[in-house]
């Protein structure tokens, strides 16, 4: 199925009964080149640029419930690239460009809308800093400016810009940046990977690793029969140590769960996608009207999907710092999804000490903007046994040679990150 | 999720504060590198019934062992655990 402006306006003409399923519901193979476990973007767009980008066609991705029924489903859809680190700096913008180019490439309409992203502050030394990573962001070719009061009042009336204790001073802008539809994300990777052959196998649970005698992963076990692979690539994130349990790993991640909410949907208010600097407090509004918004994790270890009311107050409380007229607004959903949280911050790819493992994890609550760059440089590890260079400083060894990328400075309390 | 305090009673959970998984300790000081990297980076991440420490800092100010379900948020028993977190922290 190639989608078209006239694909559409044939199945408007027969009232929209005439679609086609976009991919494979496909049932498993005994034996794969290299079975990806992990439905979601991450594990898809994996896939799909094994069989695009590195000539592997044979490749089967296991979801145990639906595609997208993960965090790639529960996400607030910001994508950005603003991050400060060297090693975040480079992968970030990879991904960036190709969400860019994602659309095109897939054949698919994901939505991606570069509406900005604005993270405001409120003090002198705040912009100090924000201009510091304006200038990293720069230096590393990446778009940034920083605006003053003047320049937000204009596009952002509604900001409570006299807030006696955080007043909103300006912002650094990221214009590049925006949002995406998550749900098309992942059916997006799901169609042009099917296309080219890749099994998509759902509700298929990873029960645990078949090894040979030196210990080497040569398959999988699952809920629907074992399932021979050259190689595995896990793509899990929030369930990552469960899984890299069953091969005798233990992962330097906690399992935290982050709230998001929608509101009613309202006019268009809110021009792109804004951070408050004083409190952890993020909003975009969506096409359909309703204000995306979200703010700290919980800070508990939690596998449930769902949060508590302390958060679910400060992030509302924030909210009404920063833009009073949302109180007015009703809330209409809220939940939760399980971040992968590492002892830095920063994701890990790279391969594991047991040989034909491979792990893409620990994205903490950033994972959906590194959707296609995790997807290309996983495949690239998985197709040619060395990390790309953009993700070069993502190992899982890191930790033991002292070479975090610790954006926030936190040290190893993954609940800080 | 509300916790009961074995001091203060049943608060809610915005008094306290989160350390995690109780079982890493501390190496002894001649330690080889190995055990310390367990201790500070690796986490048997728990899915299930799990003891961490938690800290009543809107309330009594004491370090406290919670058992607790990470699948479910249901909490089986609360203890003082003097020094506990405090240890974990250097404080």
């Amino acid at each position: 199925m190639k989608y078209s402006i006239f694909s559409l306006a044939r199945a408007a003409l027969s009232g929209h009964k005439n679609w086609q399923r976009t991919w494979r519901d496909a049932t498993p193979k005994d034996r794969y080149d290299v079975v990806i476990i992990g439905g979601g973007g991450h594990g898809l767009a994996t896939a799909w640029f094994l069989a695009s980008e590195f000539g592997i066609k044979n490749v089967a991705v296991l979801e145990k419930g639906w595609i997208g029924s993960g965090n790639a489903g529960r996400n607030t859809t910001i994508i950005r690239s603003n991050y400060g680190l060297p090693g975040n700096t480079g992968f970030y913008e990879l991904s960036m460009k190709l969400w860019e180019r994602m659309e095109q490439d897939l054949n698919y309409n994901a939505m991606v809308s570069q509406r900005g992203i604005v993270n405001l502050y409120h003090s002198d030394a705040q912009r100090d800093a924000y201009a510091r990573r304006g200038n990293t962001m720069r230096i590393n070719g990446i778009d940034a400016e920083l605006l003053d009061q003047t320049a937000l009042r204009k596009t952002m009336p509604f900001l409570n810009f006299d807030n006696a204790r955080f007043p909103v001073q300006g912002g650094l802008l990221q214009r590049r940046a925006g949002t995406a539809r998550h749900d098309a994300v992942v059916w997006g990777y799901a169609h042009a990977a099917s296309e080219l052959g890749v099994d998509i196998i759902q509700n298929c649970e990873v029960t645990g690793f078949v090894r040979d005698g030196n210990g080497k992963v040569t398959g999988v076990e699952t809920s629907r029969g074992k399932i021979g692979a050259g190689k595995v690539g896990m793509a899990v994130a929030g369930s990552s140590s469960r899984v890299a349990a069953m091969a005798g790993l233990r992962l330097p991640i906690e399992s935290h769960v982050l709230q998001a909410f929608v509101s009613e949907a309202i006019k268009p208010l809110i021009p792109g996608v804004m951070t408050f600097g004083a409190g952890h407090f993020y909003v975009s509004q969506s096409d359909k009207g309703g204000l995306v918004f979200g703010g700290d994790i919980d800070g508990y270890n939690s596998y449930a999907q769902r949060g508590n009311m302390p958060v679910m107050e400060d992030v509302c409380e924030g909210g009404m710092a920063l833009i009073p007229m949302i109180g007015r607004v009703r809330l209409l959903r809220q939940w939760g999804g399980i971040m992968d949280m590492s002892m830095d911050g920063s994701p890990i790819i790279d391969k594991t000490p047991v040989d034909g493992l491979y792990l893409n994890a620990g994205w903490c609550y950033g994972g959906f903007k590194a959707t296609p760059g995790s997807g290309f440089v996983f495949a690239h590890l998985l197709a040619r046994d060395e990390s790309h260079k953009e993700a070069a400083l993502f190992r899982l060894d890191r930790f033991q040679r002292g070479a975090m990328i610790d954006e926030k400075g936190q040290g190893a309390q993954p609940n800080l990150h | 999720m509300r916790i009961t305090c074995p001091f203060c009673g049943e608060r809610e959970l915005g008094e306290f504060t989160y350390l995690g998984d109780a079982k890493p300790q501390r190496p002894v000081a001649d330690a080889g590198e190995e055990a310390v990297y367990d201790y500070v980076y690796l986490r048997d991440n728990v899915a299930g019934v799990m003891a961490e420490n938690w800290y009543h800092g809107g309330g009594c100010r004491a370090w406290l062992k919670v058992t607790r379900n990470t699948l479910t948020h249901e909490i089986s028993s609360v203890e003082p655990a003097a020094g506990a977190g405090a240890a974990k922290v250097g404080a």
